[in-house]
Protein backbone atom coordinates (compact mmCIF):
# COMPACT_ATOMS: atom_id res chain seq x y z
CA UNK A 1 0.00 0.00 0.00
CA UNK A 2 2.73 2.58 1.51
CA UNK A 3 4.62 1.35 -1.91
CA UNK A 4 1.65 1.76 -4.64
CA UNK A 5 1.08 5.42 -3.05
CA UNK A 6 5.39 6.15 -2.80
CA UNK A 7 5.17 5.30 -6.72
CA UNK A 8 2.08 7.17 -7.38
CA UNK A 9 4.01 10.08 -5.64
CA UNK A 10 6.74 9.86 -7.72
CA UNK A 11 4.84 9.83 -10.96
CA UNK A 12 2.35 12.04 -10.98
CA UNK A 13 3.13 15.51 -12.37
CA UNK A 14 -0.33 17.05 -11.32
CA UNK A 15 0.78 18.84 -7.98
CA UNK A 16 -3.01 19.00 -6.30
CA UNK A 17 -2.87 15.04 -6.74
CA UNK A 18 0.66 14.45 -5.31
CA UNK A 19 -0.43 17.18 -2.32
CA UNK A 20 -3.98 14.87 -1.67
CA UNK A 21 -1.82 11.65 -1.89
CA UNK A 22 0.66 12.65 0.67
CA UNK A 23 -2.31 13.46 3.38
CA UNK A 24 -3.31 9.80 2.07
CA UNK A 25 -0.07 8.10 3.02
CA UNK A 26 -0.38 10.20 6.29
CA UNK A 27 -3.15 8.90 7.15
CA UNK A 28 -2.44 5.31 6.05
CA UNK A 29 1.20 5.68 8.42
CA UNK A 30 -1.52 6.96 11.08
CA UNK A 31 -3.23 3.60 10.87
CA UNK A 32 0.15 1.70 10.66
CA UNK A 33 1.21 3.25 14.06
CA UNK A 34 -2.02 2.67 15.55
CA UNK A 35 -1.76 -0.88 14.79
CA UNK A 36 1.62 -0.72 16.48
CA UNK A 37 -0.42 0.94 19.47
CA UNK A 38 1.18 3.97 19.42
CA UNK A 39 -1.70 5.88 19.78
CA UNK A 40 -0.27 9.33 20.88
CA UNK A 41 2.02 9.06 17.26
CA UNK A 42 -0.66 8.26 15.07
CA UNK A 43 -3.01 11.24 16.90
CA UNK A 44 -0.17 13.57 15.48
CA UNK A 45 0.83 12.04 12.51
CA UNK A 46 -3.09 12.25 11.32
CA UNK A 47 -3.72 15.67 12.15
CA UNK A 48 -0.09 17.21 11.06
CA UNK A 49 0.14 14.88 8.24
CA UNK A 50 -2.84 14.54 6.92
CA UNK A 51 -4.18 17.57 7.67
CA UNK A 52 -2.39 20.89 8.26
CA UNK A 53 0.32 19.78 5.93
CA UNK A 54 -2.04 19.51 3.34
CA UNK A 55 -3.75 22.53 3.41
CA UNK A 56 -0.30 24.38 3.56
CA UNK A 57 0.49 22.60 0.40
CA UNK A 58 -3.10 23.36 -1.11
CA UNK A 59 -2.37 27.00 0.00
CA UNK A 60 1.01 27.29 -1.34
CA UNK A 61 -0.28 25.46 -4.69
CA UNK A 62 -2.92 28.31 -5.10
CA UNK A 63 -0.19 30.77 -5.32
CA UNK A 64 2.72 28.65 -7.41
CA UNK A 65 0.37 26.70 -10.02
CA UNK A 66 -0.65 23.11 -9.89
CA UNK A 67 1.76 21.68 -12.43
CA UNK A 68 4.92 20.77 -11.77
CA UNK A 69 8.19 21.41 -14.50
CA UNK A 70 9.17 18.56 -16.66
CA UNK A 71 12.21 16.66 -15.77
CA UNK A 72 14.69 17.01 -18.78
CA UNK A 73 17.26 14.29 -18.51
CA UNK A 74 18.22 12.04 -15.80
CA UNK A 75 20.69 12.99 -13.13
CA UNK A 76 23.30 10.37 -13.13
CA UNK A 77 25.77 11.68 -9.74
CA UNK A 78 22.44 12.20 -8.02
CA UNK A 79 21.04 8.63 -9.14
CA UNK A 80 24.57 7.12 -8.26
CA UNK A 81 23.96 8.77 -4.87
CA UNK A 82 20.40 7.99 -4.28
CA UNK A 83 21.13 4.16 -4.93
CA UNK A 84 24.58 4.34 -2.92
CA UNK A 85 22.65 5.87 0.41
CA UNK A 86 19.31 3.19 -0.23
CA UNK A 87 21.76 0.50 -0.59
CA UNK A 88 23.70 1.53 2.41
CA UNK A 89 20.47 1.61 4.55
CA UNK A 90 19.29 -1.90 3.31
CA UNK A 91 22.83 -3.50 3.91
CA UNK A 92 22.33 -1.94 7.71
CA UNK A 93 19.03 -3.41 8.19
CA UNK A 94 19.98 -6.68 8.46
CA UNK A 95 21.92 -5.77 11.71
CA UNK A 96 19.02 -4.31 13.26
CA UNK A 97 17.17 -6.84 16.00
CA UNK A 98 13.57 -8.44 14.97
CA UNK A 99 10.51 -6.53 15.27
CA UNK A 100 9.54 -7.22 18.51
CA UNK A 101 12.04 -8.72 19.94
CA UNK A 102 11.87 -8.38 23.59
CA UNK A 103 15.72 -8.91 23.71
CA UNK A 104 16.64 -5.83 21.89
CA UNK A 105 18.88 -3.27 22.95
CA UNK A 106 16.24 -0.61 23.44
CA UNK A 107 13.86 -2.62 25.34
CA UNK A 108 17.04 -3.37 27.87
CA UNK A 109 18.07 0.06 29.02
CA UNK A 110 15.82 2.35 30.48
CA UNK A 111 12.71 1.09 29.11
CA UNK A 112 11.95 -1.72 32.09
CA UNK A 113 12.45 1.36 34.85
CA UNK A 114 9.91 3.27 32.88
CA UNK A 115 7.57 0.45 32.95
CA UNK A 116 8.13 -0.58 36.07
CA UNK A 117 8.34 2.25 38.05
CA UNK A 118 6.71 5.27 36.81
CA UNK A 119 3.89 4.37 38.31
CA UNK A 120 5.48 5.10 41.76
CA UNK A 121 7.99 8.00 40.76
CA UNK A 122 5.65 10.39 38.44
CA UNK A 123 1.97 8.60 38.24
CA UNK A 124 0.29 9.33 35.66
CA UNK A 125 -1.47 5.69 34.36
CA UNK A 126 -0.44 7.00 30.54
CA UNK A 127 3.91 6.21 30.48
CA UNK A 128 4.05 7.98 27.24
CA UNK A 129 3.25 11.06 28.98
CA UNK A 130 5.22 10.35 32.18
CA UNK A 131 7.96 10.18 29.44
CA UNK A 132 7.89 12.63 27.45
CA UNK A 133 6.63 15.67 30.33
CA UNK A 134 8.89 14.47 33.31
CA UNK A 135 11.91 11.88 32.57
CA UNK A 136 12.25 13.25 29.35
CA UNK A 137 11.07 17.18 29.71
CA UNK A 138 14.64 18.65 28.44
CA UNK A 139 14.23 16.56 25.81
CA UNK A 140 10.58 18.16 25.16
CA UNK A 141 12.00 21.68 25.89
CA UNK A 142 13.66 21.49 22.70
CA UNK A 143 11.47 19.99 20.72
CA UNK A 144 9.06 23.28 21.93
CA UNK A 145 12.24 25.01 21.37
CA UNK A 146 12.43 23.70 17.96
CA UNK A 147 8.05 24.68 16.62
CA UNK A 148 8.92 27.72 18.12
CA UNK A 149 12.24 28.53 15.81
CA UNK A 150 9.97 27.12 13.12
CA UNK A 151 7.63 30.09 13.52
CA UNK A 152 9.84 32.67 13.91
CA UNK A 153 12.00 31.25 10.53
CA UNK A 154 8.41 31.26 8.49
CA UNK A 155 7.44 34.88 10.28
CA UNK A 156 10.70 36.53 9.21
CA UNK A 157 10.93 35.14 5.57
CA UNK A 158 6.46 35.59 4.52
CA UNK A 159 5.70 37.75 7.56
CA UNK A 160 2.74 38.07 9.14
CA UNK A 161 -0.36 38.11 7.14
CA UNK A 162 -2.20 41.04 8.47
CA UNK A 163 1.14 42.95 9.22
CA UNK A 164 1.86 42.80 5.47
CA UNK A 165 -1.69 44.20 4.25
CA UNK A 166 -1.14 47.07 6.25
CA UNK A 167 2.06 47.37 5.15
CA UNK A 168 0.87 47.94 1.77
CA UNK A 169 -1.64 50.34 2.59
CA UNK A 170 0.79 52.21 4.07
CA UNK A 171 2.87 52.23 0.07
CA UNK A 172 -0.45 52.98 -1.53
CA UNK A 173 -0.82 56.26 0.92
CA UNK A 174 2.91 57.12 0.72
CA UNK A 175 2.93 55.96 -3.41
CA UNK A 176 0.52 58.92 -4.84
CA UNK B 1 -7.94 30.72 -9.20
CA UNK B 2 -9.95 32.82 -6.56
CA UNK B 3 -12.98 31.15 -8.10
CA UNK B 4 -12.44 27.97 -6.68
CA UNK B 5 -11.82 28.23 -3.19
CA UNK B 6 -15.33 31.47 -2.82
CA UNK B 7 -17.26 28.18 -4.53
CA UNK B 8 -16.36 25.89 -1.77
CA UNK B 9 -16.83 28.74 0.26
CA UNK B 10 -20.43 28.92 -0.64
CA UNK B 11 -21.26 24.82 -0.98
CA UNK B 12 -24.05 24.56 1.97
CA UNK B 13 -22.71 21.03 2.62
CA UNK B 14 -19.30 22.28 3.68
CA UNK B 15 -20.50 25.06 5.63
CA UNK B 16 -23.10 22.74 7.60
CA UNK B 17 -20.62 19.92 8.07
CA UNK B 18 -17.73 22.23 9.36
CA UNK B 19 -20.64 24.75 11.78
CA UNK B 20 -21.50 21.40 13.31
CA UNK B 21 -17.95 20.11 13.53
CA UNK B 22 -15.86 22.71 14.48
CA UNK B 23 -17.30 22.70 18.67
CA UNK B 24 -16.67 19.14 18.79
CA UNK B 25 -13.25 19.50 17.56
CA UNK B 26 -12.43 22.20 20.06
CA UNK B 27 -13.82 20.51 22.83
CA UNK B 28 -12.11 17.08 21.85
CA UNK B 29 -8.76 19.11 21.83
CA UNK B 30 -9.69 20.54 25.41
CA UNK B 31 -10.19 16.69 26.19
CA UNK B 32 -6.91 15.91 24.94
CA UNK B 33 -5.17 18.24 26.37
CA UNK B 34 -6.13 17.89 29.93
CA UNK B 35 -6.67 13.75 29.88
CA UNK B 36 -3.33 13.27 28.26
CA UNK B 37 -1.71 11.68 31.75
CA UNK B 38 -4.69 9.42 31.83
CA UNK B 39 -5.04 7.91 28.10
CA UNK B 40 -3.62 8.85 24.61
CA UNK B 41 -3.03 12.60 23.76
CA UNK B 42 -0.75 15.52 25.52
CA UNK B 43 0.01 19.10 24.81
CA UNK B 44 1.62 18.66 21.19
CA UNK B 45 -1.51 16.47 20.13
CA UNK B 46 -4.33 19.43 21.24
CA UNK B 47 -2.34 22.02 19.64
CA UNK B 48 -2.81 20.31 16.56
CA UNK B 49 -6.37 19.29 16.65
CA UNK B 50 -7.13 23.03 18.30
CA UNK B 51 -5.06 24.40 15.26
CA UNK B 52 -6.37 22.35 12.60
CA UNK B 53 -10.07 23.67 13.91
CA UNK B 54 -8.98 27.24 13.57
CA UNK B 55 -7.62 26.64 10.36
CA UNK B 56 -10.63 24.84 9.13
CA UNK B 57 -13.02 27.75 9.96
CA UNK B 58 -10.70 29.95 8.49
CA UNK B 59 -10.77 27.89 5.16
CA UNK B 60 -14.79 27.63 5.33
CA UNK B 61 -15.80 31.28 6.62
CA UNK B 62 -12.71 33.07 5.28
CA UNK B 63 -9.58 34.56 6.61
CA UNK B 64 -10.46 37.64 8.19
CA UNK B 65 -13.23 36.33 10.32
CA UNK B 66 -10.60 33.41 11.87
CA UNK B 67 -8.13 36.33 11.98
CA UNK B 68 -11.14 38.42 14.32
CA UNK B 69 -11.69 35.00 16.19
CA UNK B 70 -7.97 34.96 16.93
CA UNK B 71 -5.60 38.08 15.98
CA UNK B 72 -2.37 37.68 14.37
CA UNK B 73 -1.37 39.43 17.40
CA UNK B 74 -2.58 36.98 19.87
CA UNK B 75 -0.98 33.70 17.93
CA UNK B 76 2.30 35.44 18.06
CA UNK B 77 2.16 35.88 21.89
CA UNK B 78 0.88 32.39 22.20
CA UNK B 79 4.02 31.37 20.42
CA UNK B 80 6.11 32.89 22.67
CA UNK B 81 4.16 32.30 26.12
CA UNK B 82 3.64 28.35 25.74
CA UNK B 83 7.43 27.76 25.51
CA UNK B 84 7.84 30.21 28.44
CA UNK B 85 5.57 28.48 30.83
CA UNK B 86 7.24 25.43 29.76
CA UNK B 87 10.51 27.03 30.79
CA UNK B 88 8.91 28.58 33.82
CA UNK B 89 7.22 26.14 35.60
CA UNK B 90 11.44 24.60 35.13
CA UNK B 91 12.88 27.99 36.76
CA UNK B 92 10.14 27.40 39.24
CA UNK B 93 11.16 24.43 40.11
CA UNK B 94 14.98 25.86 41.17
CA UNK B 95 13.16 27.98 43.48
CA UNK B 96 11.68 26.04 45.43
CA UNK B 97 15.34 24.07 45.56
CA UNK B 98 15.02 21.08 43.01
CA UNK B 99 16.73 20.60 39.94
CA UNK B 100 15.51 22.51 36.87
CA UNK B 101 12.12 20.58 35.67
CA UNK B 102 12.03 18.44 38.59
CA UNK B 103 8.57 18.27 39.63
CA UNK B 104 9.20 17.16 42.78
CA UNK B 105 8.38 20.32 45.17
CA UNK B 106 5.68 22.06 43.50
CA UNK B 107 3.14 19.91 45.89
CA UNK B 108 3.59 18.50 49.33
CA UNK B 109 3.52 15.02 47.57
CA UNK B 110 6.05 14.58 45.52
CA UNK B 111 3.01 12.58 42.88
CA UNK B 112 0.62 15.78 43.03
CA UNK B 113 3.94 17.50 42.39
CA UNK B 114 4.41 15.53 39.43
CA UNK B 115 1.07 15.74 38.23
CA UNK B 116 0.97 19.65 38.31
CA UNK B 117 4.57 19.82 36.61
CA UNK B 118 3.23 18.01 33.78
CA UNK B 119 -0.19 19.95 33.51
CA UNK B 120 2.00 23.04 33.22
CA UNK B 121 4.65 21.82 30.57
CA UNK B 122 1.67 20.20 28.65
CA UNK B 123 -0.32 23.78 28.20
CA UNK B 124 3.19 25.11 27.52
CA UNK B 125 3.46 22.46 24.69
CA UNK B 126 -0.16 23.03 23.69
CA UNK B 127 -0.30 26.86 23.50
CA UNK B 128 2.60 26.96 21.41
CA UNK B 129 2.08 24.11 19.31
CA UNK B 130 -1.44 25.58 18.37
CA UNK B 131 -0.14 29.14 18.18
CA UNK B 132 3.04 27.91 15.88
CA UNK B 133 0.25 26.18 13.51
CA UNK B 134 -1.98 29.17 13.20
CA UNK B 135 0.89 31.29 12.52
CA UNK B 136 2.24 29.06 9.56
CA UNK B 137 -1.16 28.88 7.89
CA UNK B 138 -1.79 32.98 8.70
CA UNK B 139 1.71 33.74 7.10
CA UNK B 140 1.05 31.06 4.28
CA UNK B 141 -2.68 32.10 3.53
CA UNK B 142 -1.87 35.94 4.17
CA UNK B 143 0.04 35.87 1.45
CA UNK B 144 -2.70 35.30 -1.45
CA UNK B 145 -4.64 38.79 -0.28
CA UNK B 146 -1.32 40.32 -2.05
Amino acid sequence: MLLVLSVALLRIRDLFTVAMLTGIYSLVIACFFMLQDAVDVAFTEAAVGAGITTVLFLTTLSMVGREEAPISRINLPALACVAACGALLLYASQDMPAWGDPQAPVHQHVAPRYITESAAEVGPPNIVTSVLASYRSYDTMGEVGVVFTAAIGVLLLLGNGARRREDNEDDAEDQP
Amino acid sequence: MIQKPSSMRENPILRGVTSITLGPILLFAWYVQWHGDYGPGGGFQAGVIFAAAIIAYALIYGLDRAQHFIPPKAAEIGVMSGWLLYIGTGVLNMLLGANFLDYDVLASDPLHGQHYGILAVELGVGITVAAVMIVLFYAFAGRRHR
